[in-house]
């Protein structure tokens, strides 16, 4: 009885040992995808980061202001120009 | 090892087959064996489980390595989301000096790659190389762009990495409220350095397997996780912003004054909704040389606020009860003893009421007026309304002014004070002072984060005396007033000018601030501003180097876009339509007269406007 008790723990044993080996193994394959999907992620984060520095840089204000006045010949409203409609 | 022979061999004397023991020699060897064997296993044992965590340690030390997963900080944008700052990635080149220093070859190929000098490195790296890490020079912080062309040559011991870099695309119309970090990508000063904490992320750290050159092999594991910085969003709008930043430049050059500010507050909120100061900087490329440009005046910079002060004065003297807004006082001759000074005004204004006073910026009618006030009370009222402490915005740096206790006022004190002189406030200050009054005698802390108003408001002033003072200073900017050109058409505003002498080496001199505070639209008042231009050109003489000449026509042309763009409504749509019907009578006029010169010179000014 008591052998038949051993070999089932030495199996047991075995078999925890090589799960214990294949799950450290998927946990390093699973690791490996994380940290590629991460690396995308931060790169396209980076990419929105960096279009949206592009976009801000070309609406600066100041440019904006530039190219309404001069080439597109823009200019506030004069208060004579301003129609008041009476509600 | 070479075969010798001895003289006793075996040829000598062969011994007999019988004398031959195959079972001892069998046991001899397989005892060596087995001895050799139980060595072997017992260093294996030796190795796998007594000493093994040494061996281990010793063995990840050589090729497990902890590096640092870089992380970059929170963005900073406008109240509708436009960035003001982004971090954006950028690469920084270095080498490794050792294996660069006997590789003449791959020095020559960097140097030309980099455009360096090639002695100049050589030199560089000749200085350091009994070291493993240096920055290739002038690469640091360089676009991914021009690293990647660096390292696609594959020159041995170069490597590259990825940092983080700061970018303002609003330059620096915007640079005094952001302020800037430093090369280690912490704030060093504005925003950037109030919250830095919220900004910045923590750099998380893995493990991974490198090879001989340093390049990773393996990610083996996760030690914690890197945490990007948090986004902030400023109260600020982007387009007022800009708008106060461009009338400042125009004026300052118009004017030649030397520095300037304009602070916006929301009056409700308390929320700052521009801060543009003169002389700017760009934050985008700091260098130590002009310090002077770094500070953002409109918070740490003490001016006396001269005349913007009597509204307080007279609220204070108001809600005290000893005044009513038409009490009158004889301000003649022009001028009022101060101990053994003399209190001017202009010119003589005669008998003028509590309204009068304010209009017309009377320093002899508030002198009368504090004369009723105790003290203790008027100290007390200008405290509540903020001056002398910190506002509390918490923007780094900021000035709590200089205004001494009654204990320390001498015989003449009360009386300057009442116009503003003997008193120093920041011009945050004084829009946080002038938006109580708009915000119906309820002070709130201003804040530069978008609604990070805490809700609360102390009542510092009794609503009624508030509307009061409101009433005045509306006077200020209509016909007969000091701030004529401060006027909005369509919009009623209460403001107050103000044109301090500046003090200069115990005395005052013939230099002047020119101050505009206001606060529009009249009925519900949105905006509280505080102009402040700093020492103009005073040769034109006459008033020109005033508040009411200077100052107040910026207030218009920016509130002007400001209403518009926060899209306030007109409280005062009866002078529009009188504007209006003036300009088509005018229009018809010229239709009829067909005179092509009236009609071209009507064009033109519209087109100067």
């Amino acid at each position: 009885m008591t052998r038949i008790v051993l070999a089932v723990l030495i199996i047991a044993t075995v078999i925890s040992a090589i799960g214990v080996v294949h799950a450290r193994h998927q946990h390093r394959e699973l690791y490996v995808q994380i940290t590629r999907l991460e690396r995308a992620r931060d790169e396209l984060n980076i990419e929105f980061g960096r279009l949206q520095l592009e976009q801000a840089t070309w609406a600066e204000s100041n440019r904006i202001d530039q190219v309404a006045r001069t080439k597109l010949g823009m200019k506030f409203p004069a208060a004579g120009e301003i129609v008041v409609v009476r509600p | 090892m070479r075969f010798v022979k001895t003289s006793g061999g075996t040829a000598k004397k062969p011994r007999q087959r019988a004398q031959f023991n195959l079972r001892g020699r069998m046991l001899l060897v397989g005892g060596a064996m087995a001895l050799g064997a139980m060595a072997l296993v017992a260093r294996a044992v030796d190795l796998q489980l007594v000493d093994n965590a040494f061996y281990q340690k010793k063995a990840d030390a050589r090729f497990l390595r902890e590096v640092p997963i870089p992380t970059s900080r929170g963005m900073i944008t406008d109240r509708n989301g436009e960035p003001l700052a982004v971090s954006s990635p950028v690469e920084s080149l270095w080498a490794n000096p050792q294996e660069l220093a006997n590789d003449p070859d791959a020095i020559a190929r960097l140097a030309k790659a980099t455009d360096l000098p090639g002695d100049y490195l050589a030199n560089y790296v000749a200085q350091r190389k009994d070291k493993e890490f240096m920055y290739v020079p002038r690469h640091r912080r360089v676009n991914p762009a021009v690293a990647q062309k660096v390292l696609a040559l594959k020159i041995p011991g170069v490597f590259s990495q990825r940092e983080f870099r700061r970018f303002y695309p609003q330059g620096e119309a915007v640079a005094h409220v952001l302020g800037f970090t430093n090369v280690d990508d912490q704030g060093q000063e504005g925003v950037e350095l109030a919250f830095d904490d919220w900004l910045s992320g923590t750099p998380g750290a893995q493990k991974v397997i490198r090879d001989r050159h340093g390049r990773i092999v393996e990610h083996v594991d996760l030690v914690r996780p890197a945490e990007a910085g948090k986004d902030l969003v400023l109260s600020i709008d982007r387009r007022i912003q800009f708008l106060a930043y461009r009338e400042l430049k125009r004026t300052l050059l118009e004017t030649g004054a030397s520095s300037g500010s304009v602070v916006i507050l929301d009056v409700a909120t308390g929320e700052v909704l521009a801060m543009a100061n003169l002389p700017s900087y760009n934050n985008n490329r700091v260098s130590g040389s002009n310090r002077d440009a770094y500070r953002n005046r409109a918070v740490t910079d003490l001016l006396e606020p001269g005349s913007t002060m009597k509204p307080l004065t007279v609220a204070a003297a108001l809600e005290k009860g000893v005044i009513t807004p038409t009490t009158r006082f004889d301000t003649s001759p022009g001028w009022i003893a101060n101990g053994k000074y003399r209190t001017s005004d202009f010119r003589n204004y005669g008998l003028l009421d509590t309204t009068g006073i304010i209009t017309k910026s009377s320093n002899v009618g508030v002198s009368k007026i504090v004369k009723l006030l105790p003290d203790r009370e008027f100290d007390a009222f200008l405290r509540r309304l903020g001056y002398g402490s910190s506002t509390g915005s918490g923007f780094p740096g900021e000035a709590a002014g200089l205004f001494p206790p009654p204990s320390n006022w001498s015989g003449t004190t009360k009386q300057t004070l009442s116009y503003g002189y003997g008193i120093s406030v920041t011009p945050l200050q004084m829009a946080r002072a002038y938006a109580a009054i708009g915000n119906g005698g309820r002070a709130v802390t201003p804040t530069f984060v978008k609604g990070g108003h805490s809700g609360e408001s102390q009542q510092v002033l009794d609503p009624k005396v508030a509307a009061q003072v409101m009433q005045m200073m509306q006077t200020v900017t209509e016909p007969g007033g000091t701030a004529t050109r401060a006027a909005i058409l369509g919009y009623h505003v209460a403001g107050k000018t103000g044109t301090a002498r500046k003090s200069a080496g115990g005395g005052y001199a013939r230099r002047y601030i020119a101050f505009f505070a206001g606060l529009v639209p009249v009925d519900r008042p949105r905006f509280a501003v505080t102009v402040v231009v700093n020492d103009p050109d005073t040769s034109a003489g006459g008033s020109t180097y005033g508040g009411g000449f200077i100052s107040a026509p910026l207030f218009a042309r920016v509130m002007e876009g400001a209403l518009r763009l926060m899209d306030v409504p007109p409280d005062d749509i009866e002078t529009w339509l009188a504007a209006q019907a003036a300009e088509e009578a005018k229009k018809a006029r010229a239709v009829r007269a067909t005179a092509p010169a009236t009609a071209v010179a009507t064009t033109q000014a519209g087109a100067a406007q």
